[in-house]
């Protein structure tokens, strides 16, 4: 899709909160112009009243995730003419969490289950004693390595089918967020991080469906690391752990 | 559930279904020979009178169904309702025992004339 050619998207966006309707507002094309590019130029230019988040403009603070065309992204970093449809582009809040208004979700239940998985640094008792000696090719390093860079988008949380059939289920990033803990050496809390995600709601919930790791736009693996939670809970299960 | 119950009950699946992904293989495999071969159903009953083998078989197939099935239908009603908790159990345990209980009846009935 190239946006040159054409003169305007046609965008819907929603407004209202839990109840609400998508409005249509016309915003002229430029080039390389990122979704969240457009939905500031309808709040400066057409409506000052739409609200929506956003910080960092550059894929840092995981703040302006937004659905767009169906599909939970983050919005400074996609460029609107690689998801729209013709000129149609359809913006609505992320799913699975309660609208505040417009396009902007109130993420307590997100950042909640992040303290419910653990998802607190503990420190060891002697851990200010010295530096951690961790190489940076150990397994548990490059594991946690891998899962890190998670922004808390939201996103993820969004496309999770299992957190959309159990609003109870603790979600990818609340697990990935622990699974950097588990294998953080440094951490003191381990054994209680594990009994916390291995609740009724917590890693066994999760069908491995992937929608996560599809989405995430760190391109992390989530799912990967829940399948991590599993095994290390069921190797506490073999210890005798609770 | 505890949470020692929901890692237990997560290994139970997996291993429950790594039997039922032979046992199945081997079902339905013996099927296909019965059929290929052309025995009658007097036939095959006759052949798993008395056989210890088939009798052990089935039995650790119904075993593993009985285990595995109720779990993921506990893990399905608690997405697809309200239902949740203790009575979810309950009804989950007394599906496994319905299940292994109508499945033995079975093995026992072909196996040993019971």
């Amino acid at each position: 899709m190239d946006s040159r050619v054409l003169q305007t998207w046609e965008l819907s966006l929603w407004r209202g909160t839990e109840e609400g309707r998508f409005a249509s507002y016309q915003v002229p094309c430029r080039e390389r112009q990122t979704v969240l590019d457009v939905v500031t130029y309808v709040q400066r230019h057409i409506d000052a009243s739409v609200s929506y988040r956003f910080a960092c403009r550059v894929g840092m603070c995981g703040s302006c995730a937004m659905t767009v065309n169906g599909v939970p992204r983050w919005t400074c970093r996609t460029r609107i003419a690689e998801v729209a449809q013709g000129n149609r582009i359809a913006i609505a809040p992320l799913s699975h969490l309660p609208v505040i208004k417009d396009l902007v979700c109130d993420m307590s239940v997100f950042f909640e289950k992040w303290t419910t998985a653990g998802g607190a640094f503990v420190p060891t008792p002697g851990a200010t004693d010295n530096f951690a000696h961790i190489p940076p090719d150990h397994a548990a390093r490059r594991a946690a390595d891998a899962a890190i860079e998670c922004i808390g988008c939201g996103v993820c949380y969004a496309g999770c089918d299992v957190v959309g059939w159990r609003p109870e289920y603790l979600g990818p990033a609340a697990l990935n967020r622990a699974w950097t803990l588990v294998n953080d050496a440094r951490d003191g809390a381990g054994a209680e991080r594990i009994a916390a995600v291995a609740g009724d709601a917590g890693c066994h919930a999760c069908h491995s469906q992937q929608n996560c790791t599809r989405h995430c736009p760190k391109h992390l693996n989530p799912a990967a690391s829940i399948a991590g939670l599993k095994r290390r809970a069921a190797a506490a299960l073999w210890r005798g752990g609770s | 559930m505890s949470r020692a119950g929901e890692a237990r009950l997560w290994l139970a699946q997996r291993i429950s279904a790594g039997i039922l992904g032979v046992a199945v293989v081997v079902h339905l495999g013996t099927i296909i020979y019965a059929a290929h071969v052309g025995f009658s159903a007097a036939a095959i009953i006759s052949r798993l009178h008395d056989n210890l083998l088939f009798a052990t078989f089935y039995f650790v197939f119904v075993a593993a169904a009985a285990v595995h099935a109720p779990i993921g239908l506990r893990a399905v009603i608690a997405e697809m309702t309200a239902w949740r908790g203790r009575s979810l159990n309950v009804a989950a345990v007394a599906f496994a025992l319905l299940l292994f209980a109508l499945g033995a009846h079975a093995v026992l009935l072909l196996t040993a004339g019971v």
